[in-house]
């Protein structure tokens, strides 16, 4: 038996510590969000937050959680009452497929918990971790600069002029 | 009495006068005058490739490029015990670049370590390896620069601890460690040896990482040559005699490797190592074959090329010693590193081989965690996840120890925990 403290409360799980974070969350306490794509931490359809910390669930032994608080995308708004990332999302539609998208999330709310003032290419290296196989990239960048916005910064152009 | 002091004094300010005015001499360089940024139309363009070829050799762009920055424009931080020295914009922009620079001021900062203006260059900047590179191969050079897109950028001013900010120090350090080193051709050596030769030791620079460094950062020289340095955090192992890998490094193997990032006798190239394999990667293949056949021959005494060792799979013993570490390697290794998965399948290096592992320090072994494993050449290379963020310094120690004594040589490393933050902290 462990604790484990996910979207700010504490569930206890009977689980080998070996077993993947994902698993646990999804078999265990039924939160789909996020998503098995590879399981190799190559794709970042299970990204989750650990401790404000981007992270693949997929890798994640649920025995090296420890005391660290899981964050995972039900954790940043619900259906009705939606987070500001995820309404930038929406009104990005950055979504085709949507496999991607809460491990997108869960990345461009770990940048944006660092620094709401990200430069273009900071914003880009952050989100490169998690693949996106419809294309939607331009659209999911779109959104993560609006949710910038909406915290008060924004992404900034970082490239020297050429002369 | 009083006499006696006042020519004591008198002799001490002489002497001490005569010491500043020799110095000022030694140290004096003159400003060489700017020219107009040169047309780069009127380069010959079989120049401009051959300059382009040879800074691929040389690696210039890691050190001339930001994280974040544009091509040849300067700003990577290069981290000395002394502060960090930032590389310099080297785009032909007049105001912030070397556009005004005429070929002698390059070659002069080439060779000597003097920048246009005649101040002295902090030698981050490897001129005690360029100082023996040919005037024909410095034109090149020029040209490819000259024909970059001019980038206006500065990059951040170096933070050197006081007095070492005062650049004229520098000529004495100069003194003391910049030897032009002629680089005669050997005769009883191959022409590719040769070639390989003059480009390892000049400007590809490869002892500046692989070789120890002394108490004023020159590198060490003599016996103590390719004995394994440090670079960016990471551990640049010994590449002459005492390298650590258990897979001999042929010429064939280390040419595979330097062109792909990847050996699957040995691994992927990683940390500062990643860039040095995509430049040469886009370099001329028969001058990487020929850095292969010099540096087989450093290495033909190491102990994998008389002879490759088996390599035991201590599996259970290792988990009864590092039980933690065993079940964190069940869960976040095992599923690409394990005999039969995915990776392996792939043709990707199994992880005895690994070198890190037989090395006599486990720093690469927790960089390769803490950061994963970029691609080093292209999109399809080698790739590992990075760990930084999931493990904490205890978790990857526990990792480290158990990969150790399951698959690792040599003596047993110590203090990994410690390391492990240390890593943390000089990769930043």
């Amino acid at each position: 038996m462990m604790d484990l403290t996910v979207n700010g409360a504490v569930a206890r799980v009977d689980v080998d510590p070996a077993t993947p974070l994902l698993y646990v969350l999804r078999d265990d306490l039924g939160l789909h969000g996020a998503k098995f794509g590879c399981g190799l931490g190559q794709c970042g359809a299970c990204t989750v937050l650990v401790d404000d910390r981007p992270v693949f669930s997929c890798l994640l032994p649920v025995g090296a959680v420890g005391a660290r608080s899981v964050t995972t995308v039900e954790g940043l708004g619900t259906a009705t009452a939606p987070g500001d990332l995820q309404r930038a999302f929406l009104h990005e539609q950055a979504a085709q497929c949507g496999y991607c998208i809460p491990g997108m999330i869960a990345r461009a709310e770990g940048l944006l918990r660092k620094t709401t003032t990200p430069t273009e290419d900071e914003m880009r290296a952050a989100m490169a971790p998690s693949l996106c196989r419809c294309g939607t990239h331009m659209r999911i960048l779109r959104a993560v600069r609006r949710a910038a916005a909406m915290r008060g910064g924004g992404v900034i152009d970082s490239a020297e002029p050429v002369t | 009495m009083r006499t006696g002091l006042k020519r004591a004094i008198t002799a001490l300010v002489v002497v001490v006068g005569v010491c500043v005015v020799v110095f000022a001499v030694i140290a004096y360089r003159p400003a060489i005058a700017e020219v107009a940024r040169p047309d780069p139309h009127a380069f010959d363009a079989g120049l401009v490739q051959r300059g382009a070829n040879l800074a691929r050799l040389g690696n210039c762009v890691s050190c001339h490029q930001a994280a974040a920055g544009r091509p040849y424009a300067g700003g990577y931080p290069v981290k000395t015990p002394f502060g960090t020295v930032f590389g310099s914009n080297i785009t032909p922009d007049a105001a912030t670049g070397i556009g005004g620079w005429s070929p002698a001021a390059f070659r002069r900062a080439m060779r000597e370590g003097v920048g246009r203006d005649g101040s002295h260059l902090y030698p981050a900047f490897p001129y005690t390896h360029y100082v023996s590179v040919t005037d024909r191969d410095l034109d090149a050079i020029y040209a490819f620069l000259m024909t970059r897109p001019a980038v206006r950028a500065v990059p951040p001013s170096n933070t050197m601890i006081p007095p070492l900010g005062f650049r004229p120090l520098l000529a004495g350090w100069k003194l003391l460690f910049l030897r032009p080193k002629p680089i005669a051709t050997d005769p009883r050596q191959s022409a590719e040896w040769n070639r390989g030769r003059y480009i390892g030791e000049t400007l590809a620079h490869c002892t500046a990482c692989h070789s120890p460094r002394g108490l004023l950062q020159q590198e060490k020289r003599g016996a103590q040559t390719y004995d394994g340095g440090w670079s960016g955090g990471w551990y640049a192992p010994p590449i002459n005699a005492r390298s650590p890998a258990v897979r001999a490094w042929t010429a064939d193997r280390l040419e595979t490797y330097l062109r792909t990032g990847l050996s699957r006798d040995h691994a992927a190239a990683a940390g500062p190592m990643g860039p040095v394999t995509y430049n040469l990667a886009r370099a001329a293949p028969a001058d990487v074959r020929a850095l292969a056949t010099y540096y087989a021959w450093q290495m033909r005494d190491a102990p994998a090329a008389r002879r490759e060792p088996a390599l035991p799979d201590r599996r259970s013993f290792a988990t009864q010693r590092h039980l933690d570490g065993a079940r964190l390697y069940e869960g976040a290794c095992a599923v690409c590193h394990e005999p039969g998965a995915g990776m392996m399948v792939a043709g990707r290096p199994a992880l005895p081989l690994g070198t890190p592992l037989h090395e006599d320090n486990p720093r690469d072994t927790i960089q390769v965690i803490l950061k994963g494993v970029r691609p080093p050449v292209s999109a399809r290379g080698p790739f590992m996840p990075a760990y930084g963020d999931a493990l904490d310094d205890r978790q990857v120690a526990e990792i480290v120890a158990y990969l150790k004594m399951r698959h690792g040589t040599g003596p047993a490393w110590k203090a990994i925990k410690k390391d492990v933050a240390a890593a943390r902290k000089e990769g930043e």
